[in-house]
């Protein structure tokens, strides 16, 4: 099985890469009005004379607000719960300790090479360590103060990278984590935002991705699988108990997630408007519709609704309207969550016995996958026809063959940028504890704590 | 001198200690444990991961009691507990070699 994901993986990445040269060659088609924050804006801005709005920097700090909330506690926990006790603290400081690193590193380089500069992969450094930035500068949204977006770009950064955690917890080093998370912040999240977001190579191909399906989901959702892969299972997995030890937290996280989503979808609007209106809606619906399509998928295989199986449908549903929120109609919204929910409870159930490996708390199935379906769909749902908001020259086949493109660009630059990382933490610092200290628990072996005295 | 130890339902622990205190047993040891006779467990389920949980938690009720009161304890306990369903529980007697209060030192029946 191992082998023929090995020969699979190369397989994709050969075709990811060959996207690159039929990218070039197509003609950029005319990003649509409402795409994505970065791109139109600029290009626009010879016109449009930059000036703060009050309205649109208080949503935009506010949506930032609620992204770090998602990250912590939000994710913190969901991922937690989800751990076996004596592992909890270890979930909690991976992710933790990812934010602060990751929202250092945002300023000092990230910011910089995501939006700095036109290149087809990378900006330049010309904003590293946030030179030239001031409280009179803009980014490229005309109505925020720069400081605002670099914040609300951060905290998209830092989350990203430590959704992976949920791949690999339970049996890495915490230096391998701390590692891995600044290689493949450099090297895949970075030059993904600028490909997508700063004028790079997916965004002249009119790719549309409203809040990051790719950037965020399919690209950490891979990081994962290809982690599961190269850490190797857990000791006892198949065999021995591995039970989430607290689904209340879990649900807490969930519901965390959820709200703080608003942030995270609304706010990629970058302005207190319509679209963000829009994207709000479709958060609420295509979530709800996920919930219910997940836990009537289960009740009808399993005979039972889980609370773990709500909780990871609204995951699952919020993944999915990530790439479409400003992009699709409400109705459409509906479809794309029911449809997330279904593939995303095969994706945890009957893909991972395919796939073999252990991917601890699903963050392919639900991420990588959710955002595979939400980005591909979001192409057909943002036809006019189906409620979308494009406009009358929308072309369906055309715009899903771009989606499916940026689908496949980002699994493989991702796939094979987080190989290359966990191979270098692997020889740097090792990734995996010893099976003693991974029976012990990581919060013991690892951090000296135990999150639950008797 | 004898060790009644009885496993019985959770549910049914009030019960059997007013029980118990009706007919003058003074103190008793509760634990919660775990375990399984002829009632079969259940099964889990969580995001496709299986497990069949064979231990039902049950409550274990430990009383020291005079050779005299033995037989009516034993009656108390099981009136109690008893549901008339599977998974009800079983007594176990022991004889008990010595028994010492910790307070004042009396040993043997004084001490119980």
């Amino acid at each position: 099985m191992k082998k023929l994901i090995a020969i699979l993986a190369l397989g994709v990445a050969a075709l990811g890469f060959s996207t690159l040269s039929l990218a070039q060659d197509t003609a950029a088609s005319a990003p649509a009005a409402a795409e994505a924050v970065a791109a139109a804006p600029a290009e626009a801005e010879a016109a449009a004379e930059p000036k703060v709005d009050s309205g649109d920097t208080a949503w935009m700090l506010t949506s930032t607000l609620l992204v770090i909330l998602m990250t912590i506690p939000g994710l913190a926990l969901f991922y937690g719960g989800l751990a076996r006790s004596k592992n909890m603290l270890s979930v909690l400081m991976h992710v933790f300790v990812i934010f602060s690193l990751i929202s250092i590193l945002w300023a000092i380089y990230g910011y910089s090479l995501a939006f700095g500069g036109d290149g087809n992969f990378f900006g330049n450094f010309d904003k590293s360590f946030l030179r030239g930035v001031t409280q009179e500068t803009f980014g490229p949204l005309t109505t925020i103060p720069e400081y605002v977006f670099i914040a609300f770009q951060g905290t998209f950064a830092a989350i990203t990278t430590a959704l992976v955690v949920g791949s690999y917890a339970e049996r890495i080093k915490f230096s391998a984590v701390l590692v891995f998370s600044v290689l493949w912040f450099t090297f895949a999240y970075v030059p993904m935002a600028h490909i997508v977001w700063g004028d790079g190579l997916l965004a002249q191909d009119g790719a549309l991705d409203f809040a990051g399906g790719t950037v965020v989901h399919i690209n950490a959702g891979i990081a994962g699988l290809v982690g599961a892969f190269v850490l190797g299972k857990r000791i006892g997995y198949g065999k021995e108990a591995m039970a989430p030890h607290n689904l209340p937290l879990t649900m807490v996280g969930a519901s965390l997630l959820w709200v703080g989503w608003f942030g995270f979808n609304a706010g990629s609007a970058g302005a207190a408007d319509a679209v963000a209106g829009l994207a709000f809606v479709n958060t609420v619906l295509a979530t709800a519709a996920a919930v219910l399509s997940w836990i009537a998928g289960e009740a009808l295989t399993k005979g039972k609704a889980s609370m773990l199986g709500a909780a990871s449908g609204a995951i699952a549903g919020l993944v999915a309207v990530t790439p479409a929120a400003g992009f699709v109609g409400p109705m459409g919204a509906i479809v794309l969550g029911a449809i997330a929910g279904l593939v995303c409870l095969w994706g945890v159930t009957g893909l991972k016995h395919m796939l073999g490996m252990d991917d601890s708390f699903d963050v392919f199935g639900v991420h990588g996958l959710g955002g595979i379906v939400g980005a591909i769909l979001t192409g057909v749902f943002a036809a006019p026809w189906l409620g979308g908001a494009q406009g009358d020259d929308f072309a369906m086949g055309a715009q899903v063959w771009i989606q499916i493109k940026s689908v496949l660009f980002t699994i493989a630059w991702s796939g094979v940028v987080a190989f290359i990382a966990y191979k270098i933490a692997d020889m740097t610092v090792g990734l995996r504890v010893t099976e003693e200290e991974e029976r012990e628990g990581l919060d013991i072996s690892s951090h000296g704590e135990t999150a639950y005295s008797k | 001198m004898k060790m009644v130890t009885a496993i019985v339902k959770p549910f049914k622990l009030d019960e059997v200690r007013e029980a118990l205190s009706a007919i003058g047993v003074q103190g008793v040891t509760v634990t919660e444990v775990k375990g399984f006779g002829r009632q079969k467990g259940h099964t889990e389920l969580y995001r496709g991961a299986e497990y069949v949980v064979d231990f039902l938690p049950k409550v274990k009720i430990e009383a020291a009691v005079d050779d005299a009161l033995v037989e009516r304890v034993i009656e108390a306990i099981e009136t109690a507990a008893r549901t008339g369903k599977i998974g009800d529980g079983k007594i176990f007697v022991s004889t008990l070699e010595q028994v010492l209060r910790i307070r004042t030192g009396e040993t043997g029946k004084d001490a119980l």
